[in-house]
C-alpha cells in the first residue's frame, strides 16, 4: 500500500530506510496494473527504466530532497527523451513521435531525483474537459467508472487518486488541472502563468497555457511546484521573480487573512450541493480566523467567450505545426504538397481539434480579427482589472471550481458549446494569468468528490498553499479513498 | 444567430488545409454556427478605451545574450522523427508543384 502515500509521506520512509523507492515504484506499477485496465488513465507505461532508476537511487541511498524516490505519472504532452509522446493524438500516435529532448519540468524533476514511470491520458493535444476527445479513449473516474475523470488531465487526475502514482504533472489551459482534481477528488493547482516553463510541453494556447502538478495534499503541490517553478531561458514567459519558499507558508494559521467571496459565482440557479459545499468550507475558514468578504467581479460571464475565441485563435497557429513533413502521422497516396498537408491533418486530427482550427482561423482571418482576437484580448483587459481591484482589499479569492460534479460519460456528445460551459469557472483566472487550485471540499449524495477554489495574486501562490494547506488540516476530505 | 453556409464551411476547411466530406459539412456548420453565436456575446462589452491583453504578466520581448546554446537535439535526432525520406539531411516531401 505504499503507492497511497503521499510525497511527504513516503520521503519520510524513504529516509528513514523503512522502504526502499524500488519498493514504492513497484507499488504504484502494481497499482496500475490492477486497476488500470477499469480506469484507462495510463497510455504509456514506463516501468523498466523507471526500476532502473529507483535501483540506483536506492543504492546511492541519499534522500535529501523530498522528490528523491518519488514516482509519478506525466501527462501524455509532456516531451521526455527517447520516452513516446503522443497528446494522445492519432497525428503523433500513429508514428509513436519519440521525443529527441527533455522538456524543461520533467528534467528539473529528474535532478531532484523523482522517477518518471509513464504518461497519462489527456484529450487530444490537451483540447477537451472531459478525455473524451483522447484517440486513447476516455479515462474514467475511480469514484463511478460510468462517469468522466474531467479534462484535460483526466489520466493525472484518475491516477493521483487511485494511487496510481505518488503525482502527476498536468497542464491548465482553461482549467484542466483543476477541473479534473475537483472530479477525482485530489489536488491540482494552475500557476501563475510564466511561473513554470511551458518549454518542451505540447502547446494549446501559447498565451494561455500552464504547467502544474496533481497532488494529495496540498503540501504535496508545494514541494512539486517549488521543485518546477522559475526562470527558463528555453521559455521567454517565465518571470524573473524568485520562488519563495512554499512549505514554509503553510503555517495552518490565516487568521486575519482576507479572502474575497465574488457574487458573479453564486448565481441563483447553480446546483445547491456545490454552493452548500463551498459555503461550509468558507464557515471553516472563518473559523480559522480569516475574514471573508463579499467582493464583485463583474466580467466574469465574459470570460469563457473570451477564452472560445483566444484559444481556438492560437491552436489554429499551434496546429499549423503538424503537417506530417517534420514528424507524425504520414500518407502515401498524395499528388502534391498541398494534398499531402490536408490527407495528413484530415486523418490525423479528432473533430475538436479541427472545431478549434476552424473557428480559430475564421476567428483571425481577414475582415474578423478585430470583431473577435482583438475584442477578446481588449475584454481580456477588462476581466483582469477586476481582479487587480478586488486584490486591493482581499488576499485570496473562492469560489467552486466546477459547475456541478463529475458529468456522465457521453452528456455532451454533439454538442460543444455545453462542454464549453463546463469551464465557467475556470477561465477568467486564465484570462487574469493569476494562480488558483483546487482542493476537496466535499462529496455529493451519490459519493462524488467536489471542489474549492483558491485563487491569488498574480505570483501569490504562497498564500493560496496557506489558505488551502489550513483548510484541508481543518477537514480532512483527502483521507477518503475510491473504492476499486 | 451567426449561420455559416456550407460553402462558408468548406472555405474555412480549405484556409485550416483540411477536407471534409459533405457529411461533415453538415456536422460542423451547425456546431460552428452555435459557438459563433456564443462567442458573440463579446461584441455587447464596451471597449472603446481599452488596451488589449496578449499576455497576462506583461512581459515583452526578452532578450538573451547572444551566444549557441548547444544543448539541444542534435540534426540527425531531429530527422529520425521525420515518417518521410531523408536526403543529404534533408527531408524529401511531396512535391509543392503535383
Amino acid at each position: 500500500m505504499d503507492n497511497t502515500l503521499t510525497i511527504t509521506q513516503a520521503h519520510a520512509k524513504l529516509k528513514s530506510k523503512e522502504i526502499s523507492s524500488e519498493q514504492l515504484v513497484q507499488s504504484c506499477i502494481d497499482r496500475i496494473e490492477k486497476v488500470d485496465a477499469t480506469l484507462n488513465a495510463v497510455v504509456y507505461k514506463n516501468y523498466e527504466l523507471a526500476l532502473e532508476k529507483a535501483k540506483k537511487i536506492d543504492t546511492e541511498g541519499k534522500f535529501d530532497h523530498p522528490l528523491t524516490g518519488i514516482p509519478y505519472l506525466t501527462k501524455d504532452v509532456y516531451c521526455e527523451k527517447g520516452i513516446p509522446t503522443t497528446g494522445c493524438s492519432t497525428m503523433l500516435r500513429d508514428k509513436d513521435y519519440v521525443p529527441p529532448f527533455d522538456c524543461t519540468t520533467t528534467q528539473r524533476l529528474s535532478r531532484k531525483g523523482a522517477i518518471s514511470i509513464g504518461k497519462t491520458n489527456t484529450d487530444e493535444f490537451t483540447q477537451g474537459a472531459s478525455t473524451e476527445t483522447s484517440c486513447y479513449g476516455v479515462t474514467k473516474n475511480p469514484w463511478d467508472t460510468t462517469r468522466v475523470a474531467g479534462g484535460s488531465s483526466g489520466g493525472s487526475a484518475a491516477a493521483v487518486a487511485a494511487d496510481e502514482c505518488i503525482f502527476a504533472l498536468g497542464t491548465d489551459t482553461g482549467g484542466s488541472i483543476r477541473q479534473p482534481a475537483a472530479f477525482c477528488g485530489c489536488t491540482g493547482i494552475r500557476p501563475t502563468y510564466g511561473r513554470t516553463s511551458r518549454y518542451g510541453v505540447m502547446s494549446m494556447a501559447s498565451s494561455l497555457d500552464t504547467i502544474g502538478p496533481l497532488c494529495k495534499s496540498t503540501e504535496d503541490m508545494a514541494i512539486v511546484l517549488e521543485a518546477i517553478a522559475g526562470k527558463d531561458m528555453y521559455d521567454g514567459t517565465t518571470g524573473d521573480s524568485d520562488v519563495p519558499d512554499y512549505t514554509a507558508a503553510l503555517t495552518g494559521d490565516v487568521k486575519g487573512m482576507k479572502i474575497g467571496l465574488p457574487k458573479e459565482y453564486f448565481a441563483d440557479g447553480m446546483d445547491e450541493e456545490i454552493r452548500t459545499s463551498v459555503m461550509d468550507a468558507v464557515e471553516v475558514l472563518k473559523g480559522l480566523g480569516a475574514e471573508i468578504i463579499d467582493v464583485s467581479l463583474p466580467h466574469t460571464e465574459y470570460a469563457t467567450p473570451c477564452y472560445y475565441v483566444i484559444c481556438p485563435s492560437e491552436v489554429s497557429s499551434n496546429m499549423a505545426r503538424y503537417d506530417g513533413i517534420r514528424y507524425g502521422h504520414t500518407v502515401s497516396d498524395a499528388t502534391d504538397l498541398v494534398d499531402y498537408y490536408h490527407k495528413v491533418r484530415t486523418e490525423g486530427f479528432g473533430d475538436e481539434v479541427k472545431r478549434r482550427i476552424m473557428i480559430g482561423t475564421y476567428a483571425l482571418s481577414a475582415g474578423y480579427y478585430d470583431a473577435y482576437y482583438r475584442q477578446a484580448l481588449k475584454v481580456r483587459t477588462l476581466i483582469k482589472q477586476d481582479f487587480e481591484e478586488v486584490y486591493k482589499n482581499v488576499d485570496a479569492v473562492i469560489a467552486p471550481v466546477t459547475p456541478t460534479a463529475a458529468f456522465a460519460i457521453g452528456a455532451h456528445e454533439g454538442d460543444p458549446v455545453a462542454m464549453y460551459l463546463e469551464d465557467i469557472y475556470l477561465d477568467p483566472q486564465v484570462m487574469a494569468g493569476i494562480p488558483a487550485l483546487s482542493i476537496p471540499c466535499g462529496f455529493t449524495k451519490g459519493g462524488l468528490p467536489l471542489g474549492l477554489q483558491v485563487m491569488g495574486k498574480q505570483w501569490g501562490e504562497s498564500d493560496i498553499f496557506k489558505i488551502a494547506h489550513a483548510y484541508e488540516q481543518a477537514s480532512n476530505w483527502s483521507e477518503k479513498k475510491p473504492a476499486l | 444567430m451567426a449561420s455559416l453556409s456550407s460553402d462558408d464551411v468548406r472555405h474555412i476547411a480549405k484556409l485550416c488545409r483540411l477536407n471534409l466530406s459533405d457529411g461533415e459539412v453538415k456536422k460542423f456548420g451547425p456546431e460552428l454556427s452555435s459557438i459563433l453565436d456564443f462567442i458573440e456575446t463579446l461584441q455587447k462589452v464596451d471597449t472603446n478605451s481599452v488596451e488589449p491583453t496578449p499576455q497576462p504578466t506583461g512581459i515583452v520581448n526578452r532578450f538573451r545574450e547572444d551566444e549557441i546554446v548547444s544543448d539541444g537535439p542534435t540534426t540527425k535526432e531531429l530527422l529520425e522523427s521525420s515518417p518521410l525520406p531523408i536526403i543529404d539531411n534533408q527531408i524529401q516531401t511531396p512535391s509543392a508543384h503535383g
